[in-house]
C-alpha cells in the first residue's frame, strides 16, 4: 500500500508532476489512475459513472474488477484502455499522462501499449481469424511477411492454428474469443484487459478462457478482467470490488 | 506505406457489397461515358469542319437558281445560264474564276458493272478552282468542252468500284445513260466533305452536258472564286449587278438567283458544332455531378453501417488518418473504377457511331485524362466528407453502435 500512499500524499500537496522528475511508483506502475472521475450527463442529471478512484497496477499483477451491474466497471476498463477519456482526474500510462496525447499517440498506445478483449468478441466479419489477428499489426506498420508469421504464431499460443483461414462467423464462441484474445496478445502490449470476456459464453468454454489467461499471466503478462462471477475472480491474484462507481474493496485473492 | 494494405481492404469492400457497389458506381460510368462520347463527336464534328475548310480552299460563293424568293414564296426554277457564267467571267476583275456546273445522277455501265453515281457537267478550271488535281491522264480542256466531246474524267474511287485501277481504265470507254464517253483521267483523292464525297463522282464538259443530256443552256450553280486582293463583300455585290442586268431585273424586284457564302457557311456551322459540344459536355458533366452525390450518399450509409468496424478498428491502434485514409480510398476506388468502365464503354460508343451511323468522332489523349481526373476528383470532393464523419467518430461510442 506504499504506492497508493504516495499518491494521496501528492494529491493532498497538489503537486504537479513532471515526466522527468516522476515519483518511483508512476515509472514502476503501468497504470497509474488519480483521482479519475467520469460523468455523463443527463439533461439536468449528472451520472457520476466513476467517482475519484485511485489505483496502480504494476507488471504482471492479474487483477479481477468485480462489482453489481452498472458499477461501472466497464467505464473503468474502457478509461484503462484510451478507448474513453476521464472527466477529471490525472491518468499515467507507462509514465505518461494520457491526457496530453493527441490522436495520434492515443491510437498507439491503444496499439502497442493495450490489448482490449470484449464481451461480444468485436471480430470483422467479413475477414478471416489470421486477418483479424493481423489489423493491429497492420496499424502498427509492420511488413506483409512478419505480420503473418506473428499473427499465426499468436492463433497457435491460443489454439487455434487449425482455424486461421475461418471466418468469425465459421467459428464457436470460444473459438471467438480465442481468436480475439490472439489480436489483443498480438502486439505484445504492456497489459491486457478483458471486459466479461466469458459473458456470452457457456461456463465450460468459459473455463477455457479462464486457463487461457492464467497460462498467459504465467508467461509474464498484466492482466485485468472484468466479472461478475467468483469463480471467474478466482483465476486473479487481486480483487478490486466497485459500487457506483468507487472502489470498496480492493484486496490481493484467496483463491491461490 | 498505409496505401496498399488500405486499398486491399477497400477493394475487399467494394466485392464485399458488389451488387450495391455496381448501382453506385453506375452514375459515375454514365457521366464518364456521355463526357467521352460526347467530347469525341464534338471533336470529330470539328474535324470534319476543319477538313472542309481545308479543302474549300480559298474563299468560294456560290450562285444557285434553285430556292430563291419571289414576294415570300419559295420558287424552284432554273434561271442560271452559260451566258450567265461568262458575263460574269468577263465582267469583273475581282473574280479569280467562274465555275458553272450542273449535275445528277445518272447509269453508268463499265463491262457488266452498273453504278448510279453522281455525273458533273462543268468547265475545265473545276479542277483549279475546287483544288482538285488530276492522278492519270487529264483533265478536259477548253477544246472538249467547245467541241462536246464525250470525254469523262473519273473520281478516285470511281475505278475501283468498276473492279478496275487508275491506269487500268484509262483510254477504255463508260456507258453514261449508254452514251458512250472516253475515259481521259482519273482525281486524286480528295475524300467527304461531310455529306458529300466528291471522290465518287464523274466529271464530264459542260456543253457536251447540256447537249447530251439536259438539252439547254440552263446551270445549275455557278461558283465563283473571289480573288485575294479582293473582298467577298464586293464579290458579292458585283455578281449582283452583273446578274440583275442580265436578267433585266427591275430596281426594287426581287432577285430571281441566291448567292451563298460556303465559307460563311461553315463558319456558322462550326459555332453551332461547338456551342452544341460544350451542352452536350456540359450535361455530361452533370450527370458525373450526380454521379459524385450518388458516391457520397453510399459512402455515407457505408460509415453508418460501418460505425462498429470503425469503433473496432481505433480500439485496435487505427489513428484518424487512418480511417479517413480507408474510407477515401474506398470511394476513389468506386469513382476510378467507375471512372474506367465509363471510359471504355465511352470508347466503345464512339467507335459505334463512327463505324455504323458514319459520324465522325475522335477520342483524344486529353479527353481520357481528363475523365480520369474528373472522377479521381469527384471521388475525392463528395468521399472526403462521409471519411470525415467516419474519422471523428468516437471510439467508444463506435463500438457501442449496433
Ligand atoms: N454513454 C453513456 N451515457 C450515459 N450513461 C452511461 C453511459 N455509459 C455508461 N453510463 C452509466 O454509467 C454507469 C456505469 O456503466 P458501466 O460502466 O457500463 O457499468 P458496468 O459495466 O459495471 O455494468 C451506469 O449507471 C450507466 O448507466
Ligand atoms: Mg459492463
Amino acid at each position: 500500500m506504499g504506492l497508493l500512499a504516495g499518491i494521496i500524499m501528492d494529491k493532498s500537496q497538489n503537486v504537479r508532476m513532471s515526466p522527468d522528475s516522476l515519483p518511483d511508483y508512476l515509472t514502476e506502475a503501468i497504470i497509474c489512475f488519480v483521482d479519475i472521475g467520469r460523468t455523463y450527463r443527463m439533461g439536468s442529471e449528472t451520472i457520476y459513472a466513476l467517482r475519484s478512484i485511485d489505483m496502480v497496477i504494476k507488471p504482471n499483477e492479474f487483477a479481477a474488477v468485480m462489482g453489481p451491474s452498472g458499477s461501472g466497471k466497464s467505464t473503468l476498463m474502457n478509461v484503462i484502455g484510451c478507448l474513453d477519456s476521464p472527466t477529471t482526474g490525472d491518468y499515467w500510462l507507462n509514465g505518461r499522462l494520457v491526457s496530453e496525447m493527441n490522436d495520434r499517440q492515443l491510437a498507439k498506445a491503444r496499439n502497442q501499449d493495450i490489448g482490449f478483449v470484449f464481451q461480444t468478441f468485436n471480430l470483422l466479419n467479413r475477414m478471416s481469424a489470421l486477418h483479424n489477428v493481423e489489423v493491429p499489426l497492420i496499424y502498427s506498420g509492420m511488413k506483409r511477411k512478419e505480420r503473418h508469421e506473428r499473427a499465426q504464431h499468436a492463433l497457435e499460443i491460443v489454439g487455434l492454428a487449425d482455424r486461421t483461414l475461418h471466418r468469425p462467423l465459421e467459428l464457436s464462441g470460444g473459438q471467438r474469443q480465442r481468436v480475439a484474445v490472439a489480436r489483443a496478445l498480438v502486439t505484445e502490449p504492456s497489459i491486457l484487459l478483458a471486459d466479461e470476456p466469458t459473458g456470452n459464453l457457456d461456463s465450460t468454454t468459459g473455463r477455457e478462457i479462464m486457463s487461457l489467461f492464467d497460462d498467459l499471466h504465467e508467461s509474464g503478462n498484466t492482466i485485468i478482467v472484468v466479472t461478475h462471477e467468483q469463480e471467474i475472480a478466482d483465476h486473479a491474484r487481486r480483487i478490486i470490488r466497485l459500487s457506483d462507481g468507487a472502489i470498496v474493496d480492493d484486496q490481493p485473492s484467496g483463491g491461490h | 506505406m498505409l496505401l496498399g494494405e488500405t486499398t486491399l481492404i477497400a477493394l475487399q469492400s467494394i466485392r464485399g457489397n458488389l451488387f450495391r457497389a455496381t448501382l453506385t458506381m453506375l452514375g459515375i460510368i454514365i457521366g464518364v461515358a456521355a463526357v467521352i462520347t460526347m467530347v469525341a463527336l464534338g471533336a470529330g464534328a470539328q474535324q470534319a469542319i476543319d477538313e472542309q475548310m481545308e479543302a474549300l480552299g480559298g474563299d468560294i460563293l456560290s450562285v444557285s437558281s434553285a430556292g430563291f424568293f419571289s414576294r415570300g414564296i419559295a420558287r424552284n426554277q432554273q434561271t442560271l445560264t452559260t451566258g450567265d457564267a461568262l458575263a460574269l467571267a468577263q465582267q469583273s476583275v475581282s473574280f479569280g474564276g467562274v465555275v458553272p456546273e450542273i449535275n445528277g445522277r445518272r447509269q453508268i455501265k463499265y463491262g457488266n458493272k452498273n453504278l448510279n453515281l453522281t455525273v458533273l457537267g462543268t468547265t475545265p478550271n473545276y479542277a483549279d478552282v475546287h483544288l482538285f488535281s488530276i492522278a492519270t491522264g487529264r483533265m478536259f480542256n477548253q477544246s472538249d468542252d467547245s467541241a462536246r466531246r464525250r470525254v469523262v474524267v473519273l473520281g478516285a474511287e470511281v475505278p475501283n468500284m468498276l473492279d478496275t485501277d487508275a491506269t487500268g481504265i484509262l483510254g477504255k470507254t463508260i456507258q453514261i445513260r449508254s452514251i458512250s464517253f472516253d475515259v481521259i483521267g482519273v482525281l486524286e483523292a480528295k475524300g467527304s466533305s461531310g455529306w458529300h464525297n466528291p471522290d465518287d463522282d464523274i466529271w464530264i464538259p459542260l456543253s457536251t452536258a447540256q447537249f447530251r443530256v439536259t438539252g439547254s443552256d440552263f446551270v445549275e450553280t455557278i461558283s465563283i472564286k473571289v480573288r485575294e486582293d479582293s473582298s467577298i463583300e464586293l464579290a458579292m455585290v458585283d455578281i449582283e449587278s452583273v446578274l440583275r442586268r442580265e436578267h433585266k431585273i427591275l430596281p426594287g424586284a426581287d432577285n430571281d438567283f441566291s448567292i451563298m457564302n460556303r465559307k460563311q457557311f461553315l463558319d456558322t456551322r462550326q459555332e453551332a458544332t461547338e456551342i452544341f459540344t460544350y451542352l452536350l459536355a456540359g450535361i455530361a458533366a452533370v450527370s458525373l455531378l450526380v454521379g459524385g452525390i450518388g458516391i457520397m450518399n453510399i459512402m455515407l450509409v457505408t460509415v453508418t453501417e460501418r460505425t462498429r468496424e470503425i469503433g473496432i478498428r481505433k480500439a485496435m491502434g487505427a489513428t484518424n488518418g487512418n480511417i479517413m485514409l480507408q474510407f477515401l480510398v474506398e470511394a476513389m476506388v468506386l469513382c476510378l473504377l467507375g471512372g474506367g468502365i465509363g471510359l471504355a464503354l465511352g470508347i466503345g460508343a464512339a467507335y459505334i457511331a463512327a463505324e455504323f451511323a458514319g459520324w465522325q468522332t475522335q477520342v483524344s489523349f486529353v479527353s481520357v485524362a481528363t475523365a480520369f481526373t474528373f472522377s479521381a476528383a469527384v471521388g475525392l470532393v463528395f468521399g472526403i466528407w462521409p471519411a470525415k464523419r467516419a474519422a471523428g467518430l468516437d471510439p467508444i461510442e463506435a463500438l457501442r453502435h449496433e
